[in-house]
């Protein structure tokens, strides 16, 4: 397996502006690997959103080049894109639910944007829930959950589809901490599954729960790298923590 | 959205039914036209106009050109002039000419008239011969244009409705778009979301399309109805067969093609912004 397959996102000299605004992000460059397990930190506008938008593939960056999965996604033809997302979950910041759909349907959908069947899909979706303590409130509308609530059924919808990559954004930002706590055990379950973990938090506490963690650190819109896990990437297997 | 593809349709429905009828009542004034000639014999003494008359027809109807020869009787030509000259108007101070119906196995061309003129000269050299279309010219020609501007009428109801249906498509991509930005996110492809929007939009053409359709078959009946009451010999050739009706049955169909088509076409053009 070549170096450039085992890596599963490269950044090289990456800069994003929008309009003819300054720079909101300049000069990035990264390389994440199968398996591991990221934290993105950095203070408030530092462009951590932004970083998480070129990762999960919703903005395209104004210089540089990415590769994900071994592939260089600024050239690859637009409808070609969908199948790069399907391998990624993202747990947004605000969530995004879709307001019409109950938290079973909400869970669902990535699977059924990869065409499983409805059977297929009905024991996964109810295992997630339960696991995330939603089984009882499978039927109700992201209206009426509580804000924790909502999240938790975010984060769901981002694992359920045992994802290559899982981008979040502040993911445990409105629950409380042994909620919080056992989402960070089912991202650490998922990476030791193989899936790559990228969370962007500013949660110091957070991050003190993953030692094994490493750490990029944005600050106005400058990459650091106070784990070195930029300059000394771990060397692993891929697919293996 | 139902109502506003129902009320296309029904008003299609109509238009595309007076085209139908006035297109079979240009073709069929026409067809009966196309074969017929009058010969009128201007005279001013009776006996020689009514005896040029009969040699006329005679001549006529011995021509293997000519179907059918019938002198009108004078009664029927009173009748006739009755709405403008008033009742008795056929006295000696006022002569009529004499009126012979030819109906011809071919059309009533130039050359054939001309060959009859030929033929009449020596024992009728006061008739005069004219094709029926020439009487009728005008006002087929002015029906043919109604013809015409109703199936203008159905294209601007199609631009119309399309229109009205990609309005729609926006409002509903506007008011969806979190939902789409997510289905997108989540790998979707414009087809996957396209989809979605086509069936939600093919719902509400079936049912706009079906509700247009019986209003428009409503309304179509009532104006045949009220048409047929007139039993005028020009307007009763303007009825519609069975194949008019297949077509009426049609608009809906295309009407739901049309804005299911056009809610692709808009929702695609709207995901082809995005990554």
């Amino acid at each position: 397996m070549s170096a450039e397959e085992r890596e599963i996102v490269q950044f090289d000299n990456v800069g994003l502006r929008y309009g003819t605004d300054r720079e909101i992000l300049s000069n990035i460059s990264f390389t994440l690997y199968p398996g591991s397990f990221y934290f993105l930190t950095g203070a408030s506008g530092a462009g951590k959103t932004s970083l998480l938008k070129l990762l999960y593939l919703a903005q395209r960056p104004s210089r540089g080049a990415i590769r994900m999965f071994g592939t260089d996604v600024i050239t690859l033809p637009r409808d070609r894109l969908p199948a790069y997302r399907r391998r990624m979950g993202v747990v947004f910041q605000d969530f995004r639910l879709v307001d019409h759909l109950s938290a079973f349907d909400n869970v669902a959908l990535p699977l059924r944007v990869s065409g499983v069947r409805e059977a297929d899909l009905q024991g996964p979706v109810t295992d997630m829930l339960e696991w995330v303590g939603l089984g009882h409130r499978a039927d109700a509308r992201p209206a009426t959950l509580s804000g924790g609530e909502q999240q938790r059924v975010a984060i769901a919808r981002a694992v359920i589809g045992r994802p290559d990559m899982l981008v979040a954004d502040e993911p445990t930002g409105n629950v409380d901490p042994e909620m919080a706590l056992k989402l960070i055990r089912l991202f650490e379950a998922l990476n030791r599954l193989g899936t790559t973990v990228v969370v962007a938090t500013h949660d110091v506490h957070l991050i003190r729960k993953v030692p094994d963690s490493l750490i990029m650190r944005l600050d106005k819109g400058l990459l650091a790298d106070p784990t070195g896990a930029l300059r000394y990437p771990p060397k692993r297997d891929a697919g293996l923590a | 959205m139902p109502w506003v593809i129902a009320i296309m349709v029904a008003i299609t429905v109509l238009a595309t039914g007076g085209g139908l009828a006035l297109s079979n009542l240009v073709a069929r004034a026409s067809g009966d036209l196309a074969g017929s000639a009058t010969v009128q014999i201007i005279d001013a003494d009776p006996q020689t106009r009514a005896a040029q008359a009969e040699a006329a027809a005679a001549i006529l109807g011995a021509d293997p050109a000519v179907a059918s020869v019938g002198i009108l009787p004078e009664e029927r030509v009173e009748a006739l002039l009755e709405p403008w000259l008033g009742a008795g108007a056929s006295d000696d101070a006022l002569p009529i000419p004499a009126l012979i119906d030819v109906r011809l196995r071919g059309e009533a061309d130039q050359a054939t008239l001309d060959r009859f003129r030929d033929l009449l000269a020596e024992d009728a050299p006061d008739a005069r011969i004219d094709a029926q279309s020439d009487w009728l010219a005008p006002v087929l020609s002015a029906l043919s244009t109604l013809r015409w501007m109703a199936f203008g009428v159905i294209l601007l109801l199609a631009f119309t409705g399309a229109a009205a249906v990609w309005l729609a498509a926006r409002n509903a991509l506007d008011a969806n778009r979190d939902t789409i930005e997510i289905v997108h996110l989540l790998g979707g492809n414009d087809d996957q979301i396209a989809r979605i929007f086509q069936r939600s939009i093919l719902l509400d053409a079936v049912v706009g399309g079906l509700l247009g359709l019986v209003l428009g078959f409503a309304a179509v009946l009532l104006m045949g109805a009220q048409f047929a009451v007139l039993d005028s010999g020009l307007v009763a050739g303007g009825g519609l067969d069975t194949g008019d009706w297949l077509v009426l049955g049609l608009v809906p169909l295309f009407a739901i093609a049309i804005a299911v088509y056009t809610a692709r076409m808009t929702v695609l053009s709207s995901l082809g912004k995005m990554l």
